[in-house]
């Protein structure tokens, strides 16, 4: 066992035990604490694939930036505890079961998978570094449409909050 | 790859400790300056009591933190109280990590960079542990359970995202124009340049002029910028003594109180290192660090003085400036940052990738490109808004007064 697997045993545990307390905890504020918690051991397994620049841009993003609007209006809202009974209830609990149905069965295959198939089981995963400058150069040319795609809808994205939040103020004034 | 205990794991440990040592005496230095400076600025004379020129003030001060009550009040929420300190500490001790404090020099045949780590998304791992800094802040407001933190908290929130966006902007024309000739390559032992690391940032300073002439506008927008993250007044919003008491600390009190203020002190000397490696040539001064010969014990102690002096100067800015602006206005903030900063970082990607490619990258004529196309963007922004408020004036004479556009909003 080597340094990396037992980092990779650290961060996978740290990432799991945050997935869990996410839904577990009854109050809004601590469940996205610990969503925080499984991003930022999500970026350190990305360290480990070799992928550092998928790793900065999980805390800067989702860490550092999506998360802290949640927490702004988890408080501006000023959330209370949920009530044990009002977290499930009605048509979500039917959605839910389904879901995890989904998941477990997911988990399951992809479990057996790799139980049967030792070789990508036990195959050492690639510790090349992928540089910024190469996934640049593949964004630019052999996913150039897939890139631009992806650009027009987050500028779709942004023209639409604008819009929603300019025909409020028009009514205002 | 083989592991030598003494290049892998004694040499690090030893640069992590200086480092983190030197921070924590950065902090005391900090403290007993900022008070003296103050003085100084305001035609008194700042604590002068304790040690010769005060300067054991503030051991007196972290003696008297030490000893008070830790007081936790019964409202908050307890857990997220405690945490709150160091959730804001940590993230500013662990930036220094990927900061190069001084050149590399060869030690019994182990060649040392004078790093902690120079990861190959050095200013991306900053940028990324900046971001998390904001968590302390907002964390510590609402664990207090008390209207005032809580103000501040939202507010440090909503600053802290708004500023983000020019720092991480304001660089990527350094980045851009970060380059190394090949035999600096052959020398660093590597194929090609990596302008994400802060190393070849500051390498590549000593070769071409540095950034700040280059990327003036850049500089000041990111300088600015970075005088929001640290919450230092003028963006003290987070903390506004005469509006919110004394904003998300509050409620705190004894060592967890002195931790909020380390952690502001640290991210003070971080920010500064960090501006002194991107913009001011880091361990460079035309030519002085290379005395006794490249990868001597004498240049590495030099390029380390030139970089710890460069930073001192850097702080005194941070100082001097807290003394003599007054507090924005929190809609003063917001538009400043939305429509001043924002566009001057953005104009300076723009400038500098279109004149590298027609100057053939030219750093005089992308010096001067960058400075006239900013003088130009804050010219229209400026007009705009004088005219937005000429036509606002117009139609609210008819009314009483003039609300407070965004200060409602928020609060």
């Amino acid at each position: 066992m080597n340094a990396e697997m037992i980092l990779f045993f650290i961060f996978g545990a740290i990432s799991l035990i945050g997935a869990i307390a996410v839904i577990s905890f009854r109050h809004p504020i601590y469940s996205a604490l610990s969503l925080i918690v499984t991003f930022f051991s999500q970026a350190g397994l990305f360290v480990l694939l070799g992928a550092h620049f998928v790793a900065a841009v999980q805390v800067i993003v989702y860490a550092g930036a999506i998360m802290v609007l949640f927490l702004f209006v988890i408080m501006l809202l000023n959330l209370g505890t949920l009530s044990a009974q009002g977290a499930l209830s009605g048509k979500l609990k039917g959605v839910a079961i389904v879901f995890a149905i989904l998941l477990a069965a997911q988990g399951v295959f992809i479990a057996v998978n790799a139980l049967k198939n030792t070789a990508v089981a036990t195959a050492e995963a690639s510790t090349e570094t992928i540089t910024t400058y190469k996934i640049g150069e593949l964004l630019f040319t052999k996913y150039l449409l897939p890139f631009e795609v992806a650009s027009l809808i987050l500028l779709a994205a942004l023209i639409g909050v604008i819009v929603l939040v300019k025909r409020e103020g028009q009514t205002e004034s | 790859m083989e592991i030598n205990i003494l290049e892998h794991i004694i040499i690090p440990i030893i640069k992590i400790l200086f480092i983190a040592h030197l921070l924590i005496i950065g902090v005391m230095a900090m403290i007993w300056s900022e008070r003296r400076v103050s003085g100084w600025i305001q035609d008194r004379l700042g604590p002068n009591r304790v040690g010769p020129q005060g300067l054991l003030q503030p051991i007196a001060d972290g003696i008297k933190f030490l000893f008070k009550e830790d007081l936790i009040p019964n409202h908050v929420d307890k857990p997220l109280y405690v945490l709150a300190p160091a959730m804001l500490l940590i993230p500013a001790m662990i930036t220094i990590a990927v900061v190069p404090f001084g050149s590399a020099i060869t030690i019994a045949g182990i060649d040392i960079p004078l790093q902690i780590a120079d990861l190959n998304i050095g200013i991306l791992y900053i940028l990324a542990i900046t971001s998390l800094g904001v968590y302390g802040v907002v964390i510590g407001a609402w664990a207090s359970n008390n209207k005032y933190s809580l103000l501040g908290g939202l507010r440090s929130s909503a600053q802290m995202i708004s500023y983000e966006l020019t720092l991480g902007l304001g660089i990527i024309g350094v980045l851009m124009l970060t380059d190394l000739p090949e035999e600096m390559l052959t020398k660093l032992g590597v194929d090609a340049v990596n302008p994400l690391s802060l190393r070849h940032i500051a390498y590549s300073q000593g070769v071409y002029p540095w950034n700040i002439f280059v990327h003036f506008p850049a500089f000041l927008a990111f300088t600015t910028a970075m005088f929001a993250e640290t919450n230092r007044l003028p963006f003290d919003l987070a903390e506004a003594e005469q509006e919110l008491v004394a904003g998300y600390h509050t409620e705190y009190s004894s060592m967890k109180f002195a931790i909020f203020f380390m952690a502001e002190y640290m991210n003070m000397i971080v920010g500064s290192a960090v501006i002194v490696t991107l913009f001011l040539g880091g361990w460079h001064f035309f030519g002085l660090e290379n005395i006794g010969g490249e990868g001597s014990i004498l240049s590495g102690l030099i390029s380390f003085t030139i970089f710890f002096i460069k930073t001192g100067i850097f702080l005194f800015v941070f100082i001097w400036v807290r003394w003599s602006l007054p507090r924005f206005r929190y809609d003063q903030l917001m538009n400043f940052g939305w429509k001043f900063l924002l566009p001057v970082a953005l104009t300076s990607i723009v400038v500098t990738g279109t004149l590298f490619i027609a100057t053939n990258g030219n750093r005089l004529w992308i010096g001067l490109g960058n400075l006239v196309a900013a003088f130009i963007v804050v010219a229209i922004v400026a007009g705009m808004l004088a005219l937005d408020n000429n036509s606002k004036s117009d139609t609210q004479s008819t009314h009483t007064a003039a609300p407070l556009r965004g200060l409602d909003a928020v609060e």
